[in-house]
C-alpha cells in the first residue's frame, strides 16, 4: 500500500551502553530497506542530521538514572505516538541498577573525587516506571532479527511476533542437550525470555538472563532445583542479579537468597 | 531369525547407502547421546550407556564394546519426521495482487538405525495423527513415506523407563523393516535380526548372514525379557483414565505447579507431542510474506490464547492440561495413550517432575481417603 508520507523514526539514549542502538546499525543489510521505508529523524548515533518531532516511532534505549533524564522521558513520550522501549537498560533498569540494592551515596564516594557535583537518583529504573510504554523489547543486547521484526510490524500495523516463554523452547527446538539435566551446569533458561535463539547453552553454558523474565517465571522451584545440585545462595543471588536484577521476578528471588548464608 | 556379526553392520550400512538412504542413528555429542547423521557404524556410542533419573542425565562408560547398550535420550525420531521449524509458504506482492509460492515438502530418503519398541509406538501415534486423519500433514508425509527403520531390541532399561506399563516394549513387535538384538558373549559380538518387511529381507540378502540357531533365538528373547524386568519407573494404568477424571480438582495439582517451571521441555522431548504453532511475517516493505511452522507447548500461555486472552494462564491449568492430554483425553481422541512410557519428559524436565510419581500421588490419596472413609464408617 502506498503510504501518504513516511513514518518518523526517532532512536533515544538514556543511561546505557549503546550496545542497542548498534543493533539496528548491524543491521547492515537492511539498513537501507529500514531508511527506504521510514524518515529517520532522530538517531545521534548514525547522523547528526536532526529532525524536530513528532515522531511516529521512539526507539528507547537505557534506564532513567538522573533527574534531568527523568525530565528527558517525559517529553520524549510528548512526542512520540509509539514508543518501544529496546534492551534490559530501558526495560529493567541495566546492569547499572545493581545500585539500587547498594548505598549510591557510597559509590558516589568512592568514584568521584567530588561527588557533590554529581547529580544522580538513587535507582535506576526501568522507562515503563515514567511513562506509558506501548512495547517493551528484552535483550542484553537485543536481538537485531527481533528489532526488525518490531519495525517490521509497527510499519504493516501488526503485533510483532516476540514470543514471551521459555528459553528452553527455543534450546529443544535447535536440539542442544539441556546442561542443566546433562552437566548439572546451572541454567536461568526455564525463567527467561526467549529471543536470543539459546546461545549460550549451545556452547556449554548456562543462559545469563539477558532476556529477563519470561512469562509465568518460576523462580523460586528453580532456586530450590540448584540448592538441589549444590549451588550456595550467593551464586544464586549473582545469576539473578546480572543485566536484569531489577526485574521484578529476579528481584525478588535474589533478595530470598541474599538473606541466606553459604 | 538370522545372525549377522557385528561387522557386517558395515555392509547394513553401505547397503542402506546405496539404496540412496540418509542414515540417521545415535551417536554421542555434549554428554549424551544424540541422534544425528552416521557415516559409518564408527559413529555409534559404542561402549557408552547412560544412568538417567528425574532432571539428570549422564553418560558412564560400559565395561564392554556394546553399540546400543543405553536407553533413550534427549532427542526423538521426531525432529526428523516432524521437524521443529517448516516454512509453509510464501507470498510476493505482485502490483495490486500478490501470489503464493507453496513449499513442495522433498521426498526424504530416511534410515533410522536402533529405534526402540517405545519409539515405534511413538511413531505409530504420529502416523495415526498425520496420515490417518481426515487431513494428511504433507510435511510428514514425504519424510515418512520411504522411511527405513532398523530396529533394536533394549539390552537394557533406562533409570526413567515404563515402557512395560504402557505395553509398548521393551520387546520390538511392530513397525520396523529390520529388527535387531545385540548380544555380546566373551569374545562373541553379533546381532539376531528379525525382518519385518520384504524391504528388510531384501536388504539383508546385500550383508553376511545366516539362520541364528535355536540358541542364539533363545539368548535373544533372554535379553530382551531381563530389560523388561529392569524399568526404572511404573505407571499404575488400571482405571487411570476415569481416576484422572474424577481428580479435576484434586489438590496435587496445585502441588506440581508450585514445582512446575512451565519450561515446555518436556512436550519438546517427548516423541508423541506434535502441536505447532502457525506465524506469518513480513518484511520491512511489505511486498514479501511468509507463514512459518514451530513446535510448540501447551506451557506457554500463547498456546491457549484466544479473542480476550489465555484460557490457561495458572500452571496449574497448563501442568493438568498436559497430564490429562497424555493419559486421558488423548485416549478419548486418538484411541490410544499418548504416552509410550519412554521417560524423556521425567530426565529432561529440569526439576525433576514425573509423570508416574503424580498419577501415583493422586492415585494413593484416594486410597488414603476410601481407607479413612472405612474406619470412619467403623467407628
Ligand atoms: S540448557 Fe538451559 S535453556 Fe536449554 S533446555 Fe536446559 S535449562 Fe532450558
Ligand atoms: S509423556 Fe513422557 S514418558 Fe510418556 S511418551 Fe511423552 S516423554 Fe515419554
Ligand atoms: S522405554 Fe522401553 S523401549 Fe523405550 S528405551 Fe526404555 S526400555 Fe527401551
Ligand atoms: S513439567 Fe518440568 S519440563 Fe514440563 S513444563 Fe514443568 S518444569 Fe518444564
Amino acid at each position: 500500500m502506498p503510504r501518504q508520507r513516511k513514518p518518523k523514526l526517532a532512536v533515544w539514549k538514556f543511561a546505557s551502553c549503546d550496545g542497542c542502538q548498534l543493533s539496528l546499525l548491524d543491521c547492515e543489510d537492511e539498513l537501507l530497506t529500514i531508511a527506504g521505508q521510514v524518515d529517520i529523524a532522530y538517531f545521534l548515533e548514525a547522523s547528526r542530521a536532526v529532525v524536530k518531532g513528532p515522531y511516529d516511532l521512539s526507539l528507547v534505549e537505557g534506564s532513567i538514572t538522573t533527574p534531568h533524564d527523568a525530565e528527558r522521558i517525559q517529553q520524549v513520550r510528548r512526542a512520540s505516538r509509539f514508543l518501544v522501549t529496546i534492551g534490559a537498560c530501558a526495560t529493567a533498569g541495566g546492569i547499572q541498577a545493581l545500585r539500587n540494592f547498594q548505598d549510591v551515596q557510597e559509590f558516589l564516594a568512592l568514584v568521584y573525587a567530588k561527588p557533590a557535583y554529581i547529580r544522580t537518583l538513587a535507582h535506576s529504573t526501568p522507562i515503563a516506571q515514567h511513562v506509558r510504554v506501548d512495547f517493551e523489547l528484552h535483550g542484553c543486547p537485543i536481538n537485531k532479527r527481533q528489532l526488525l521484526e518490531v519495525i517490521s510490524a509497527f510499519l504493516h500495523g501488526r503485533k510483532p511476533h516476540i514470543p514471551p516463554h521459555s528459553v528452553c523452547m527455543e534450546c529443544k527446538r535447535r536440539g542442544t542437550v539441556c546442561v542443566m539435566v546433562a552437566h548439572g551446569t546451572p541454567c536461568l533458561g526455564p525463567v527467561t525470555h526467549a529471543g536470543c535463539g539459546a546461545i549460550c547453552p549451545a556452547y556449554q553454558r548456562g543462559c545469563y538472563g539477558c532476556f529477563g523474565p519470561k512469562e509465568t517465571p518460576n523462580t523460586a522451584s528453580l532456586s530450590a532445583w540448584w540448592r538441589h545440585l549444590g549451588i550456595p545462595p550467593s551464586r544464586i543471588v549473582r545469576a539473578f542479579r546480572g543485566f536484569n536484577a531489577y526485574a521484578e521476578a529476579f528481584r525478588q528471588e535474589s533478595e530470598v537468597h541474599a538473606k541466606q548464608n553459604d | 531369525m538370522h545372525v549377522i556379526e557385528r561387522d557386517a553392520l558395515t555392509a547394513l550400512f553401505v547397503a542402506l547407502r546405496q539404496r540412496a538412504f540418509r542414515l540417521l542413528g545415535p551417536t554421542v555429542r555434549d554428554g549424551a547421546i544424540v541422534y544425528d547423521e552416521l557415516a559409518s557404524p564408527a559413529d555409534l556410542p559404542q561402549g557408552w550407556t547412560d544412568t538417567q533419573d528425574g532432571g539428570t542425565y549422564r553418560l558412564v562408560r560400559r565395561n564392554d564394546a556394546a553399540l546400543f547398550g543405553y536407553a533413550v535420550g534427549p532427542h526423538s525420531w521426531k525432529q526428523f519426521l516432524h521437524p521443529p521449524t517448516v516454512r509453509l509458504w510464501q507470498a510476493q506482492r505482485d502490483g495490486q495482487s500478490f501470489h503464493i509460492r507453496a513449499e513442495q515438502p522433498e521426498q526424504a530418503r530416511f534410515a533410522f538405525i536402533g529405534v526402540r519398541s517405545c519409539e515405534l509406538h511413538a511413531i505409530a501415534i504420529h502416523d495415526r495423527i498425520f496420515l490417518h486423519d481426515a487431513y494428511v500433514d504433507p510435511v510428514y508425509r514425504a519424510r515418512r513415506e520411504n522411511l527405513f527403520i532398523v530396529a533394536v531390541n533394549c539390552g537394557q532399561a533406562g533409570g526413567t523407563c515404563f515402557c512395560v506399563s504402557m505395553h509398548t516394549g521393551p520387546k520390538v513387535t511392530q513397525g520396523f523393516d529390520l529388527a535387531l538384538t545385540e548380544l555380546l558373549t566373551g569374545e562373541r559380538h553379533y546381532f539376531v535380526v528379525e525382518t519385518g518387511t520384504a524391504r528388510g529381507a531384501e536388504v539383508l540378502q546385500d550383508i553376511p548372514h545366516r539362520a541364528a540357531t535355536a540358541a542364539e533365538e533363545e539368548a535373544a528373547a533372554a535379553v530382551v525379557a531381563r530389560t523388561a524386568t529392569q524399568m526404572g519407573r511404573t505407571l499404575h494404568t488400571a482405571g487411570l483414565q476415569e481416576l484422572l477424571y474424577r481428580n479435576i480438582e484434586h489438590p496435587r495439582w496445585d502441588e506440581v505447579a508450585s514445582r512446575c517451571l512451565t519450561c515446555g521441555n518436556c512436550t519438546m522431548v517427548c516423541p508423541t507431542c506434535f502441536c505447532t504453532t502457525v506465524t506469518d511475517t513480513t518484511d520491512l516493505t511489505g511486498a514479501h510474506a511468509e507463514r512459518w511452522r514451530q513446535w510448540d507447548s501447551c506451557f506457554t500461555t500463547d498456546f491457549s490464547y484466544i479473542h480476550g486472552g489465555s484460557v490457561r494462564t495458572s500452571a496449574r491449568s497448563r501442568y493438568r492440561h498436559w497430564l490429562m492430554h497424555k493419559l486421558a483425553t488423548w485416549i478419548d481422541q486418538f484411541g490410544t495413550s499418548g504416552c509410550v512410557g519412554c521417560g524423556r519428559c521425567i530426565t529432561w524436565c529440569p526439576v525433576a517432575i514425573d509423570i508416574t510419581a503424580e498419577v501415583d500421588a493422586i492415585r494413593t490419596s484416594e486410597h488414603r481417603a476410601a481407607a479413612e472413609g472405612k474406619n470412619d464408617a467403623n467407628a
